[in-house]
């Protein structure tokens, strides 16, 4: 009679296997942390990998001091509200990495503003632009006759 | 920058407006899994029947049913690490499972179930082992090996006396007992799996569970009456031929029976009563949607009424059950009949598997735009074979080939009786 | 200054300036001024608010977060994205996020078509990220504890133990999550974790020249985010599903999705 226990002392080693081989494999910091164990149930070091990751965006204070000219021109220019890396890309590690920025000198670029979208409900339709911009000097770049560090012609 | 690829963009069409990162994230394979799932609880259901509930004439069957369940088994978490972007940490469901999860579940409910129908067999098969651990244990060479690996399968059990194999048949009752819950566990499972995901319309359904299970049974039993049938008119016919060969002229051949007519005729009766509950749990799912008509039903009636009309109402209800319905019910069941009907079942279960599945994913989260499942044929990369007709295929093949090397190792179908004709 | 820059800012802050009702400053216990805003996480630590008033459709945040958080540029995913809405007087909606507003909207072609200006009712743009909800079902439905919340509220995914399954992605109602192009596990919007950590604001906050998009600590209810989030009539999307969205929009319509 018992043999019919047999196949549990199996079951037992598959179970006991996969414990041992959990003891080996899980993260020492795979847990239930604050949120408990249906929201929190993680590896805590994940945390720390995300908060470690590489910041690009460093913000006009990060430019202000190698480039104060153009840093004093567009604060006093309608395009105070647009971040320097909004067009000249995350400085990252600017000046070593990478050396130069790259410049958008694209009318698309402009035209994510400055094409008049007729939205009332939206602060787009007050923003200056242009209806249809191909009646505006087609095929010529914005920035020919723009500064965009001081976009009003005849501006300072 | 690295180079990249964004999962599913290949085979997925938008129309109208849809959020920028849906896309059909889960394709074939994922039809694949709930359908293999399926066929593996339907089989040991079937088994059960005899087994369990003691209908003797399913005897012959019951025993195929068992092991093919099992190599249906070893196929079934093939789909599932084929459409995991990282195949390799599949194991981890049972390192860190987070059983909030349906998924998860996945893990302990597949291996409890693979430890019964593995122990379930064992006992069937037990005084088959000793008895083939002594007979090739005396020969050498190659048989030896036979013989010992037999041995180890008998986990040392040796006892074959009335009273031992006495106490195995209480056991395969005891396991058919607690199977057929698990068995239905681990599809009901995979029906929550879709049923719970509130996010989407189209699965998010209590019923989903049950109309899974339901549907689970009536593929396994009709994929066990088609193989098994199919199995023994094969034999019969190679049995047939050999001794054709033998014969001498002037002698008849003796009449060959293998497929038991009355057999075919008790099981496609389950079959037809679980088809029942299977198409009115259906019914009354697609019954309440439109009459509750909540804000996700523009949407979802344009999918099931418009987009995959043809798919739903008739591949899955017409040719898997309608048709199905008039060839088992109609008087005078003949085996061809039947086995013709088992194959529309398989298909009409398929084709559900697949509008619940491809069907949930072909309306955007915003309600106002659709997804079309362009299913890659020519593989031109490994997603596009895994998620495409060659990866399904493979995946559906595979269960017949475990268990063509199973049934070698422990062979499963009865011999093709020779009965001369008593007239 | 110029006449123009006053008008803008005028443009911008008239939203925050209604948001002065609260009378007397208290000091907050705890986790008080989360509760007001719904949120029973008591350490909660950031809130968002999206103005779509002021949102012009200008894609500049989701360029950034694409290059902040290096999701490739030229695929077809992104953490964050942009929505215009065009209802027409016949009651037609039009919808879309072309290239997920990456390049923003430059054109009045709403899902390709053109339309005339006169028949516009009503048209604006809905920027969408992670609600980092309190009840994240993503999380929830994770098979492997390989996407969770931090203390904070924060949903983060394990790049080293996510397997891939696409189960969160299915399981979010808001669509934030993909596969991500290169490393090919659950990727999703983290508010720049890193950024809000250090005290910086998120990428695209950050770029957002009209102050469409802010965040805020829900501690202290003197801070403009969360003093418009609490006294003014603010939305969150889809609550129906019960996930309790920690992102709040001032001028949500019928026809967002």
């Amino acid at each position: 009679m018992s043999h019919v226990w047999r196949p549990l002392y199996v079951v037992a080693g598959i179970v006991a296997a996969i414990l041992i081989i959990r003891h080996f494999v899980v993260p020492p910091q795979f847990g239930v942390w604050e949120r408990g164990y249906m929201y929190g149930w993680h590896n805590k070091a994940a945390e720390t990998w995300w908060a470690n990751f590489r910041v690009g965006y460093k913000g006009r204070d990060y430019c202000k001091d190698c480039h104060p000219g153009h840093y004093k021109q567009i604060m006093a220019s309608p395009h105070a509200i647009i971040q320097c890396e909004d067009c000249h890309g995350p400085a990252i590690n600017h000046p070593d990495n990478p050396p130069k920025l790259q410049i958008i000198k694209s009318r698309l670029l402009c035209l994510r503003c400055h094409t008049k979208l007729p939205y009332p409900t939206s602060l787009r339709s007050q923003l200056p632009g242009f209806l249809d911009p191909n009646q505006h000097n087609p095929g010529i770049e914005c920035v020919s006759c723009h500064n965009p560090h001081s976009p009003v012609l005849g501006g300072n | 920058m690295h180079q990249w690829y964004v999962h599913g963009f290949e085979w997925t069409q938008k129309t109208g407006f849809v959020y920028p990162n849906e896309f059909i994230t889960w394709s074939i394979q994922i039809v694949m899994y709930p359908f293999l799932t399926g066929l593996v609880a339907g089989a040991f259901v079937l088994s059960s029947l005899y087994h369990l509930f003691g209908v003797k004439e399913l005897k012959d069957m019951a025993k195929f049913a068992l092991v093919f369940s099992f190599a249906l088994l070893l196929g079934a978490p093939i789909p599932l690490m084929l459409h995991l972007q990282q195949p390799l940490r599949g194991v981890e469901i049972y390192m860190t499972p987070h059983f909030t999860s349906a998924i998860s579940a996945f893990g302990i409910v597949y291996l409890s179930y693979a430890l019964i129908v593995c122990s379930e067999i064992w006992f069937l098969y037990r005084p088959f082992f000793v008895q083939r651990s002594a007979e090739l244990g005396k020969k050498g060479g190659l048989s030896a090996l036979l013989g010992f690996f037999y041995g180890v399968l008998t986990l040392g059990a040796k006892d074959v006396s009335p009273k031992a194999v006495e106490a195995d048949h209480k056991a395969i009752k005891f396991l058919a007992g607690i199977g057929v819950p698990a068995a239905c566990f681990l599809h009901g499972y995979a029906g929550f799996i879709f049923g719970s995901v509130k996010a989407n319309a189209l699965w998010m359904t209590p019923l989903m569970p049950v109309i899974f299970i339901m549907s689970a049974i009536i593929s396994g039993i009709a994929l066990c009456m088609f193989t098994y049938t199919v199995v023994m008119e094969w034999k019969k016919h190679v049995t047939k031929k050999r001794l054709a060969r033998h014969l001498k002229t002037g002698d008849t051949l003796p009449e060959l029976r293998a497929t038991e007519v009355e057999m075919v005729r008790i099981s496609a009766k389950y079959l037809v009563a679980f088809m029942i509950a299977a198409f009115s749990l259906e019914l009354l799912d697609l019954i309440f949607r439109g009459y509750t008509a909540v804000k996700s039903w523009d949407i979802l009636r344009a999918v099931i009424y418009q987009r995959d009309w043809v798919d739903i109402f008739i591949k899955q209800y017409l040719c898997g059950y309608i048709i199905p319905f008039i060839l088992l019910l109609w008087p005078g069941l003949t085996v061809r009949r039947a086995v013709l009907a088992t194959v529309l079942v398989l298909f009409g279960v398929y084709m559900m598997r697949w509008n619940v599945v491809i069907g949930g994913q072909e309306f955007s989260l915003t309600f106002d735009g659709f997804m079309n499942y362009k299913i890659p044929i020519i593989p031109h990369n490994i997603a596009t074979f895994k998620e495409g007709v060659f990866g399904a295929v493979t995946v559906g093949m595979l269960p017949f080939i475990f268990f063509f090397f199973i049934n070698k190792l422990i062979p499963s179908f009865p011999p093709v009786h020779h009965e001369a004709k008593t007239k | 200054m110029s006449l123009q820059r006053r008008e803008f800012l005028k443009i911008v802050g008239s939203t925050a300036v209604g948001a002065g009702a609260l009378s007397a400053f208290r000091f907050l216990a705890k986790g008080e001024a989360a509760q007001i805003l719904g949120s029973a996480n008591k350490n909660q630590k950031w809130v968002f608010l999206v103005n779509t008033y002021n949102c012009v459709g200008c894609g500049m945040c989701v360029r950034a977060c694409k290059l902040e958080n290096e999701v490739p540029y030229n695929a077809p995913v992104s953490r964050t994205w942009v929505e215009r809405y065009v209802e027409l007087d016949n009651g037609t909606v039009l919808a879309d996020s072309p290239n997920a507003a990456r390049d923003g909207f430059t054109a009045d072609n709403p899902m390709g078509k053109t339309i005339n200006p006169a028949d516009i009712t009503k048209a604006f743009f809905v920027p969408k990220l992670c609600n980092q909800c309190e009840k994240p079902p993503c999380v929830q439905n994770c098979p492997v504890g390989a996407t969770f919340s931090t203390k904070e509220g924060i949903v983060l995914v394990d790049r080293t133990w996510c397997i891939g399954c696409g189960y969160c992605i299915m399981s979010c109602p808001y669509g934030v999550r993909f596969f991500h192009p290169v490393y090919h596990v659950a990727e999703k919007c983290t508010w720049c974790y890193h950024r809000i950590t250090k005290g910086l604001k998120p990428a695209c906050v950050f770029a957002c020249p009209f102050g469409a998009r802010q965040i805020g600590d829900p501690t202290n209810l003197n801070d403009p985010v969360t003093k418009t989030i609490a006294t003014q009539r603010v939305a969150v999307l889809k609550d129906e599903y019960g996930t309790k969205p920690q992102v709040f929009y001032l001028g949500l319509d019928r026809i967002v999705r």
